[in-house]
């Protein structure tokens, strides 16, 4: 536990002893700033038309903040997770490898798990600053409508359980290859495919179909937009989560039995 | 203490070591001596549990390497060859951290951090991140941090390269003082350390064992092929073919010119009949020329390892 919590500090600190952290939260916050306000924006334009031209209603069967706004922010969001989170987690194992630290790390007395979750912890500490920057966002939503409390919490849990997701497996490439960018990119790369693997559902027969469906973010996400927390959607985050932890320490274990 | 045991480690269909045993009793300081690619690192690196052998058997205090890793792992202290530190924090936090991840009690780690930030001469770079380090305050860093546990066993790739002169007695009279309670073994290529700070040598060609000794026997061995320095003052082209004449002499050359016809001469002597040395005297005093010096070449602990290095060559 000691050890656990010890490397969770280190990583911690070592994001904000360079400028990674900085830079990919305050890019992250840019472009979540930037698609709010659009979204809010055409929002109160629409509004205002639908005031002032009743008849315009009838086009918009939905003029709610919650529909217009919450739900296509969380959703930009959980993109912009799959484009910085990956350049979070390329360096875990990929730069300890490159420079050799590896070497003291696993001749000191730590157990593979302590490392594999310890980082995870600390790039999950980064990621929970980040996400509860866009708090802001809501509470201005709240401010000037009345979205639904519960989706807001239920997104937040979904983009909290996504990001999770996206953090151990993008920890996971950094740990087969000692390439930063061969991290990043095979970690986005993965990652989008589980994302669009639920649109080859519909033509891929039933029965593959509905697994394709199950493995894909995509429906896990849209149940927690709608509101809906759902065990099996929080059971498939946990099981993605410990499937790559587990692949992780096999990584780290072969290197212990293949050198 | 430690007991490697037929060791072999093939890097694909590469070399690394062949079938290595040696012993390290407790308290003993072992020297690793080998050129460059003989396989020191290699071993280094089962014994500290970082990679596995492909045959062979390794334990540090009676435990094996790769079964019982984590209790092997609690014993060592490990200073890599490229000392791979983490260059983003400063150095007390750096070797707090090792501490805790070592097992130091937390009430002790203050206490362990300032005692080798002592040993290893690093108050002067105290503030300072491990990254703005010079070479040589980082090999001290590492040295620090295998220190920290005051492990039972200390390994040492290469432990004084980088460090100015005077660190470097320090550091070996550190690594020397740390003998007879620690076991250490350290690799090496200067070879005077070996004969300094080490009771016994092991000497590694080609990932194979060459030689394994005290330097001083290591040294009196081969000694047996001696080499013999004369001053005599006489005729050069003379004295090298009266002195050669004598039974048992395989070759004298001129080893200095020196004024008045007086020069040094180095005599080889026939590996058999070594005490054929003392048939030269009388010579020089039958040609009637001066003896001025006369005293037995050591052979430098240099000298034996390049020539046990090249002799396996040769078979
Ligand atoms: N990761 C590796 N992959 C393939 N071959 C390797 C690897 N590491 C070492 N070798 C090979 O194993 C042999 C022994 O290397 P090792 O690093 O143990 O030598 P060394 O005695 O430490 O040399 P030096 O004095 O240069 O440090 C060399 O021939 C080297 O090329
Ligand atoms: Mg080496």
């Amino acid at each position: 536990m000691r050890n656990f919590y010890l490397i969770f500090l280190k990583e911690l600190r070592s994001y904000f002893n360079s400028p990674i952290a900085f830079v990919v939260i305050t890019i992250f916050l840019v472009l979540s700033g930037y698609f709010f306000y659009n979204l809010f924006a055409t929002f109160s334009t629409v509004s205002f038309q639908v005031m002032t031209q009743p008849m315009l209603a009838r086009q918009y069967n939905q003029l709610n903040i919650t529909e217009m706004v919450v739900r296509p922010l969380f959703s930009n969001l959980s993109l912009f997770m799959l484009i910085m989170l990956p350049m979070l987690t390329m360096r875990m194992f990929s730069e300890e490898k490159k420079s050799g630290t590896i070497e003291l790390l696993l001749t000191y007395p730590v157990k593979d798990s302590e490392v594999i979750l310890g980082k995870f912890a600390g790039c999950m500490g980064i990621f929970t600053i980040m996400i509860l920057l866009t708090v802001p966002c809501f509470i201005l939503i709240g401010i000037f409508g009345e979205p639904e409390m519960g989706v807001i919490v239920s997104g937040y849990v979904g983009l909290f359980l996504m990001g999770a997701a996206f953090i151990s497996l993008g920890i996971f490439a950094s740990s087969i290859t000692e390439n930063q960018i061969v991290a990043a990119v095979l970690s986005f790369g993965s990652l989008l495919i589980f994302f669009m693997m639920g649109y080859s559902a519909g033509f891929a027969g039933e029965s593959v179909g509905s697994i394709l469906k199950y493995l894909s973010f995509m429906p896990h996400l849209y149940n927690f937009a709608k509101g809906v927390l759902d065990t099996e959607d929080i059971m498939y985050y946990f099981l993605f989560i410990l499937f790559c932890i587990f692949l992780n320490m096999r990584t780290l274990e072969s290197k212990r039995w293949r050198g | 203490m430690i007991e490697v045991e037929n060791l072999t480690k093939k890097y694909g269909d590469a070399r690394g070591i062949n079938d290595v045993t040696f012993t390290v009793e407790k308290g003993e300081v072992l020297g690793f001596l080998g050129p460059n690619g003989a396989g020191k690192t290699t071993t280094m690196r089962i014994l500290t549990c970082f990679m596995p052998a492909t045959s062979g058997k390794a334990k540090i205090a009676g435990f094996d390497v790769f079964e019982d890793s984590l209790e092997v792992r609690k014993r060592i202290g490990y200073l890599p060859e490229s000392v791979p530190l983490y260059t983003d924090m400063q150095v007390p936090v750096y070797l707090e951290f090792v501490a805790g991840l070592k097992g130091v009690d937390r009430r002790d780690v203050k206490r362990r951090v300032s005692h080798v930030m002592d040993d290893c001469a690093l108050n002067a770079v105290s503030k300072k991140y491990i990254g703005e380090l010079s070479k040589g305050y980082r090999q001290r860093v590492g040295l620090a941090q295998a220190l920290i546990n005051d492990p039972e066993v200390l390994i040492l790739d290469e432990p004084t390269i980088g460090l100015d002169p005077r660190q470097i007695i320090e550091i070996r009279s550190l690594i020397k003082s740390l003998g007879g309670r620690r076991t250490v073994i350290l690799s090496t290529h200067i070879l005077p350390e070996v004969s300094m700070i080490c009771q016994r040598v092991v000497i590694i060609n080609e990932g194979r064992l060459v030689a394994v000794d005290t330097p001083q026997n290591l040294t009196a061995q081969l000694q047996r092929s001696q080499q013999i320095l004369i001053r005599v003052g006489g005729p050069e082209k003379e004295v090298l073919s009266e002195v050669g004449k004598i039974n048992g002499v395989s070759r004298v050359s001129v080893k200095e010119n020196g004024a008045d016809n007086i020069n040094a001469y180095l005599i080889e002597l026939k590996k058999d009949m070594v005490d054929a040395g003392k048939d030269i005297p009388p010579v020089i005093v039958r040609k009637n020329w001066s003896l001025h010096e006369m005293r037995p070449v050591g052979m430098s602990l240099e000298d034996i390892f390049i020539k046990l290095v090249t002799e396996e060559k040769i078979n």
